[in-house]
């Protein structure tokens, strides 16, 4: 049994325009000790997957299925035993160079704050941890009295992780971790964060836009387009070639290390992400797909295995034959 | 590599010094120029202040003989004795070398220095105005903690709406009906004054307290939205913020969320606020003062406009304006403890 299973996940932010699906029926699992990455556009759900996984939305949202968390379900536990599992089971690495650290507590404080919460350590053994965590991540332990807008965006990026790993948690959701830092400290961070996870046994969910830092970091890769995962797989092949044609733009847009040609021919996808409130008619991607077929504006396709791969992506263009005279069928 | 080049080791005793000292070259620098900029502004109250009231319409001597038999010589000796025959130029230097040995001169109509008179009315005002400081923003910040917290709940929309609808009342007019209706109508407050005749000793704090609320609840009543507002969009802007989202995810109850994130965030532009109205606590309440013939500055103030008192009024003047401009000072000095971004 895996430690996270997502089955069926809606998300649905009801609004004064009515209701706007975030989230549509995204299924899932996690093993203890991997690593796996969820890219997207920005507006495509990620952000709200990874906040809905500690139930950590607004009130406004609403959830339908199941978030197995350690074979609990997330979304049905009570507000205590939620709390119990937020951050000393399951943790979060916001996109920290901003806004995600308190401006007027000193970071060692908001370090502490999680230890002392969920666990029963005396005062020097929360200030021993917390030197420690620094140190863990590469800080001096006496940064621990520093606030927030004295230290770099690398360096804050570096005590949201040392945050996260407080109370030795069994999952990390990295949402954005390196985004609005420069290459160098990106590069930085990543070898951080997976050095420490591998270290630490740690299971980590990463999300991010950027599907070469995705590939590099995690073991399978999972992409979504307007609140659906329309290909999963392991990170090479999917990064490698991609069967749905979003997955594909998505990996040309960015260059390959060590493959001078694909520098000199950036591609990018055309049009924008659809609007949640206003989707397309059956395959939520066809609009702007350069490789649609005529039934495609009528078929939404669910994610489908591969065959002969250990992967899935939900396009017409994957399913076997027979799969495909039956939609073509349907579409008739 | 810049960012994991910071020096771990400890670093250098002399680089250490010359850092502490720059450090407190720059901290003085910061007052320095906060207690400069005070003192800038203070002088030029002092110039304005002459000018200001003399050109208010009027002729004191006047004012102060209508209706009495009194004879054009009396009347310029009255105005040889205020200083009023001699030229612009030499009523101001006596003005500015007074006012730097803190003397205002006397006042026209009660014949007494005007320190002795600002003497008098200080504290009964201080009591009056600063209480209701005190009382209005915790009530505000209180109620605006959690409206904001509620936000668009039944509480919140009828509390907001009461602070508003009590923020249009016009001063004057909410202290007359309370008059109307508790002290003249139901008897259960003293019409007017600060305490009864012959009531001595440990005696006069209850006495004082009963005079003090009707204009006390007049004062609250038209100020507190202001905090409330400020509070409440203050703290929603905080609520929609990331460090909110780490805080709830960390595992944190709601209250503690509250309590020890957003509100801190939350509270400094309402600092700033309170220093500003705590600054006009010697200006009084003129209107609220004179309906409720508290022996305040403010009355003093609206007795003085009304010859023109023009000795009394500048001094006065000075007095309200220092109490603003220290105040702003203070709220300049303290904010740096509050909030570690602005610490020089």
């Amino acid at each position: 049994m895996g430690l996270l299973e997502v089955s069926d996940l809606t998300v649905t932010y009801r609004t004064a325009g009515g209701e706007v699906p975030a989230v549509r029926g995204v299924s899932f699992a996690l093993e203890a000790g991997q690593k796996l990455g969820l890219a997207g556009e920005s507006g495509c759900g990620k952000s709200t997957m990874a906040l809905a996984l500690l139930r950590l939305l607004p009130k406004t949202a609403g959830y339908t299925g199941e978030i197995r968390f350690d074979g609990e379900d997330i979304l049905t536990m009570s507000w205590g035993r939620l709390r119990a599992v937020r951050w000393a089971g399951a943790s979060i690495v916001f996109q920290g160079a901003m806004h995600s650290l308190n401006a007027v507590q000193r970071i060692g404080a908001q370090i502490a704050e999680p230890i002392r919460l969920h666990s029963k350590a005396t005062e020097a053994e929360i200030r021993r941890k917390t030197g420690e965590l620094l140190e863990h991540v590469g800080l001096p332990a006496r940064r621990a009295d520093a606030y927030p807008h004295e230290l770099s965006g690398g360096q804050r990026q570096r005590v949201m992780i040392a945050m996260a790993l407080a109370c030795d948690p069994q999952l990390i959701v990295a949402d954005e971790p390196t985004t609005a830092l420069d290459v160098m400290i990106q590069a930085q961070i990543l070898t951080l964060i997976e050095s420490l996870v591998a270290e630490q046994g740690i299971s980590l969910l990463m999300i991010s836009h950027d599907l070469s830092v995705l590939a590099d970091t995690c073991d399978r890769l999972a992409v979504m387009y307007a609140g659906r995962i329309v290909e999963e797989g392991p990170a090479a092949a999917v990064f490698g070639a991609a069967r749905h044609p979003y997955g594909a733009a998505l990996a040309a847009a960015f260059p390959r290390i060590g493959d001078p040609a694909s520098r000199r021919r950036p591609q990018g996808l055309a049009g924008d992400p659809p609007d949640p409130a206003d989707l397309p008619s059956g395959c939520a991607f066809h609009p702007r797909c350069a490789v649609r077929l005529d039934h495609c504006a009528a078929v939404d396709p669910s994610l489908w295995p591969v065959a002969g791969e250990d992967r899935q992506a939900a396009c017409v263009r994957v399913l076997p034959d027979e799969g495909l005279s039956l939609v073509a069928k349907e579409s008739a | 590599m810049a960012d994991s080049a910071l020096p771990t080791a400890p670093v250098p005793q002399l680089a250490q010094s010359v850092r502490d000292r720059s450090g407190v070259r720059r901290k003085l620098r910061y007052y320095g120029e906060k207690l400069g900029g005070s003192l800038v502004s203070l002088f030029a109250v002092i110039l304005t202040s002459f000018f200001l009231f003399r050109i208010i319409p009027g002729d004191p001597v006047r004012t102060m003989t209508h209706g009495r038999p009194v004879s054009i010589e009396q009347q310029e000796q009255l105005r040889r004795d205020f200083g009023l025959d001699k030229s612009v130029a030499e009523q101001f230097w006596s003005y500015l070398t007074g006012v730097l040995r803190l003397d205002f001169g006397d006042s026209f109509q009660f014949n007494r220095p005007v320190t002795d008179l600002i003497a008098d009315r200080f504290w009964p005002t201080v009591l009056l105005v600063g209480t209701s400081v005190v009382i209005s923003a915790a009530l505000g910040l209180w109620l605006g903690v959690r409206g904001a917290w509620n936000h668009g709940s039944l509480s919140d929309r009828v509390n907001t709406g009461i602070a508003l609808t009590l923020w249009s009342v016009p001063s004057f007019w909410l202290g007359l009906i309370l008059i109307v209706v508790f002290a003249s109508g139901a008897g259960w407050f003293p019409t007017s004054g600060m305490e009864s005749t012959g009531v001595e000793g440990w005696e006069r704090i209850p006495d004082i307290a009963h005079h003090m609320v009707l204009p006390l609840v007049t004062l609250v009543a038209v100020v507190y939205a202001q905090y409330l507002m400020i509070m409440r969009s203050s703290l929603l802007d905080e609520m929609g913020s990331d460090y909110i989202v780490t805080a709830r995810a960390k595992g944190l109850r709601d209250l503690i969320v509250r309590r020890r994130h957003a509100v801190p965030n939350a509270l400094l532009p309402t600092v700033t606020l309170i220093f500003v109205n705590l600054g006009f606590v010697v200006f009084g309440a003129v209107l609220v003062e004179t309906i409720f013939s508290w022996p305040g500055l403010g009355q003093l103030f609206y007795s003085g406009l009304s010859v023109p008192d023009l000795p009394l009024v500048q001094g006065l003047f000075i007095l309200f304006s220092a109490a603003v401009i220290l105040m702003n000072l203070l709220a300049d000095l303290l904010y740096p403890i509050l909030d570690p971004r602005v610490r020089p």
